[in-house]
């Protein structure tokens, strides 16, 4: 519990300096900080419309952030979720174009696996293409992205269009009984629970199974799994498989709750605010909770801002932006040892276990070991010199490391 | 398809080529400095909507194209910066850094350049290189952007600095050898934080061709994703400068496919024609990646190659 705090700390801070130099920000625009801070908490947890504001938008920004965080256990940095979400909604927009589903929860069950088999496609090629083809997939993972993108728009505004959407595009609305509901007749659909169930289950694997353990090791020294023979390649494929299954359920669950077809508007962005959501978590899968609502929470107050203050909507862009960028500067000042700075300004050498007759002098002259007697526990003539040379190497390092660089 | 209209699209794509490839030349310049000192920075995707909007918004406040290229490109520098910086940080990660200012710049892009979606700003001037043609599609289709002859000047001045200069060296021995270079006496750190900011100011030349040229006006689309295909591109390139403009060409070349096609009035898989470049980035690594290996002529140091 303590060392869990120990591990918010960091991240509460960096949000907070966040919204600090937010207020800052906004002030230079000539609004008031104090203003903004209060419509930022007003709009996403003022009251029971801001929270269900804030919940159906927190239930994608958790699954997209575990096609970040399942990938980086493994070792892989993706960055592609938002290609995954919008080829799940269109797998999900497509099923009923192709086969008859029965307008009840095993459609909708149905539905949600369209999305995540189309999701862990598309992540599991950027991860097949960095395991066997060696390209860097934290770039082929967006480049993906980009071209489900233009799948998307050109089978949403072409072989799937519904003749009757004139203005915006779209596919043909699901029927009646496939669409998600709300959970107990709120706005707050059953999207959130798939989302929290998603992100304990993913944890509970990685921390208490034996797979789960093997993607780990896979992620934190590629060189133990393979002296340990792990198949590296297949647990790979397995987490970014996994991975892009959630944001494919995301895009699955915007399109059967929210849009009820698939439309441009399901290129929101949720994709790489999930990016953000999984750094700010440190790749943990329950701490992606709490985070995913707190800034589905920005999400929602950020139409406020708009409406109040008349700041542009792209506001919580850049909050998102600087919290992204703190989050990583705080990394850096993790490991500072602050106790030991703020004692005193030249931190004292580390201690060479002392042997006065190897160490300060100089090497053992003829004479001297006349007076010694052989064949002790003493080390052989021969390597007293030796050990003297290490010793004020091992010194001489010690002081290098510590001297400015 | 008649005679013209082949004509047409050959001159669409051609010319399309030099257009749209003049951010991609800039862009993968600015990568190519940056990665040579030893880091990769895919926040030049932030850098290059970052300048793109500073530069309109300059443009259109001065009444100076060109003051207004400055003001991109040192928007560029600013931003490519603080990732020179936090990157020097301990523990700070190059990759996860970048990421961070890709959604920091584009969000800053995004906010402050609401007001200027509407207005039209001074245009950069053309080189009109189609004038030997009779055809006035061809003649159009030429129009090459002003800053595109300096970024070749860039790219041999570049290459040849690389090769040849004190500061060129220490560069790319900051990007070969960090110890090398600590040995020697200079600091890694500050290198690499003037090579990124360095890279960035080129990266913002990019932007500024982007809204002060082709498409020539800002919004919030302005850029998708090019940024990220220069890093590529660096790759595709072997890290060299001169190898990135056939590099930025044979991509601009592929964008321009998609409205190339839909000028002739074919209108059919236009979604489509505009990946071509992200598929083509894909078929390329695919080509010159090798498991295992680090890919031939990249520098030493670079996280994305071990």
């Amino acid at each position: 519990m303590r060392s869990a705090l120990k591990e918010a700390a960091l991240p509460a801070f960096a949000i907070a300096a966040a919204l600090l130099l937010f207020g800052v920000f906004v002030w230079f625009a000539g609004a008031s900080p104090l203003e903004v801070w209060l419509i930022l908490f007003k709009g996403a947890f003022g009251d029971w419309f801001s929270w269900q504001n804030t919940l159906q938008r927190a239930a994608p920004l958790m699954l997209t952030a575990l096609c970040v965080a399942i990938p980086a256990r493994a070792g892989l940095v993706v960055i592609g979720g938002e290609g995954a979400l919008v080829l799940g909604g269109l797998a999900c927009a497509a099923l009923p174009y192709v086969l008859p589903l029965p307008g009840n929860i095993i459609g909708s069950l149905a539905l949600c696996i369209a999305g995540a088999l189309a999701g862990a496609l598309w992540i599991a090629l950027a991860g097949w293409l960095r395991q066997y083809r060696g390209i860097n997939e934290t770039i082929s993972s967006l480049l993906l992205a980009y071209v489900a993108i233009g799948l998307f728009k050109h089978l949403v505004e072409g072989a799937l269009r519904d003749p009757a959407s004139l203005n915006k595009p779209a596919t043909r609305s699901l029927a009646e009984g496939l669409a998600i509901g709300g959970i107990g007749g709120s706005d707050v659909h059953w999207g959130l629970v798939i989302g929290i169930v998603a992100c304990l289950a993913s944890g509970l694997w990685l921390r208490a199974t034996a797979s789960g353990f093997a993607v780990r090791v896979v992620g934190g020294n590629p060189r133990t799994a393979q002296l340990v023979g792990l198949p590296a390649g297949r647990l790979i494929l397995a987490a970014c498989g996994l991975g892009g299954a959630c944001a494919g359920v995301a895009g699955a669950v915007e399109v059967a709750a929210v849009h009820t077809n698939a439309n441009a508007s399901l290129i929101a962005g949720y994709g790489y605010a999930g990016i953000l959501v999984s750094f700010i978590a440190r790749h943990n899968p329950v701490a992606v909770i709490p985070v995913a609502i707190l800034f589905g929470g920005f999400g929602a107050a950020g139409s406020l801002l708009q409406r109040r203050l008349g700041l542009p909507d792209a506001s919580v862009l850049v909050l998102q932006g600087l919290a992204f960028v703190l989050i990583l500067a705080s990394e850096g000042l993790r490991m500072i040892d602050w106790k030991a700075l703020l004692r005193s300004r030249d931190v004292p050498l580390p201690q060479v276990r002392k042997e006065p007759q190897l160490h300060d002098e100089p090497p053992v002259p003829e004479q001297a070991n006349a007076r010694e007697e052989p064949g002790l526990a003493h080390p052989p003539q021969a390597a007293r010199p030796l050990i003297h040379e290490s010793l004020h190497a091992v010194r001489e390092a010690a002081s290098l490391r510590r001297a400015p660089q | 398809m008649t005679a013209d209209q082949w004509i047409a699209l050959m001159a669409g794509i051609v010319g399309g080529a030099l257009r749209v490839g003049a951010p991609f030349l800039f862009v993968s310049l600015g990568e190519c400095l940056t990665e040579k000192s030893g880091r990769i920075n895919l926040g030049l995707e932030g850098v290059l909507v970052l300048s793109a909007m500073a530069s309109f918004g300059g443009a259109w406040l001065t009444g100076s194209a060109w003051l207004g290229v400055l003001i991109g490109a040192t928007a560029g520098a600013l931003l490519a910066l603080l990732h020179g910086l936090l990157c020097s940080l301990d523990r700070v990660n190059d990759v996860a850094t970048g990421i961070a200012l890709m959604l920091f710049g584009t969000g800053l892009a995004f906010y402050l350049g609401k007001p200027l979606i509407q207005p039209q700003a001074p245009q950069l001037p053309a080189i009109p290189l189609g004038n030997w043609s009779e055809n006035p599609v061809v003649r159009s289709a030429l129009q090459v952007n002003a800053l595109v002859p300096l970024g070749i000047v860039l790219a041999l001045l570049l290459w040849w600095a690389f090769a040849r200069t004190r500061i060129g060296l220490l560069v790319r021995m900051a990007g070969d050898s960090a110890n090398a270079t600590r040995a020697l006496g200079y600091s890694v750190a500050g290198l690499r934080i003037a090579a990124t900011t360095a890279g960035g100011f080129i990266a913002g030349l990019g932007g500024a061709s982007l809204t002060l040229f082709y498409p020539g006006s800002w919004n919030e689309g302005i850029s998708s994703g090019q940024g990220l295909i220069a890093v590529a591109l660096v790759i595709f390139a072997r890290w060299s400068p001169l190898r990135c403009i056939g590099a930025a060409l044979l991509f601009g070349g592929a964008g321009a496919i998609g409205p190339a096609l839909q000028s002739i009035g074919v209108g059919w898989g236009y979604h489509l024609f505009n990946t071509v470049p992200y598929v083509l980035t894909l078929v390329i690594l695919v080509l010159t990646c090798k498991p295992g290996s680090v890919a031939a002529g990249s520098p030493g140091e670079l996280s994305s190659t071990r």
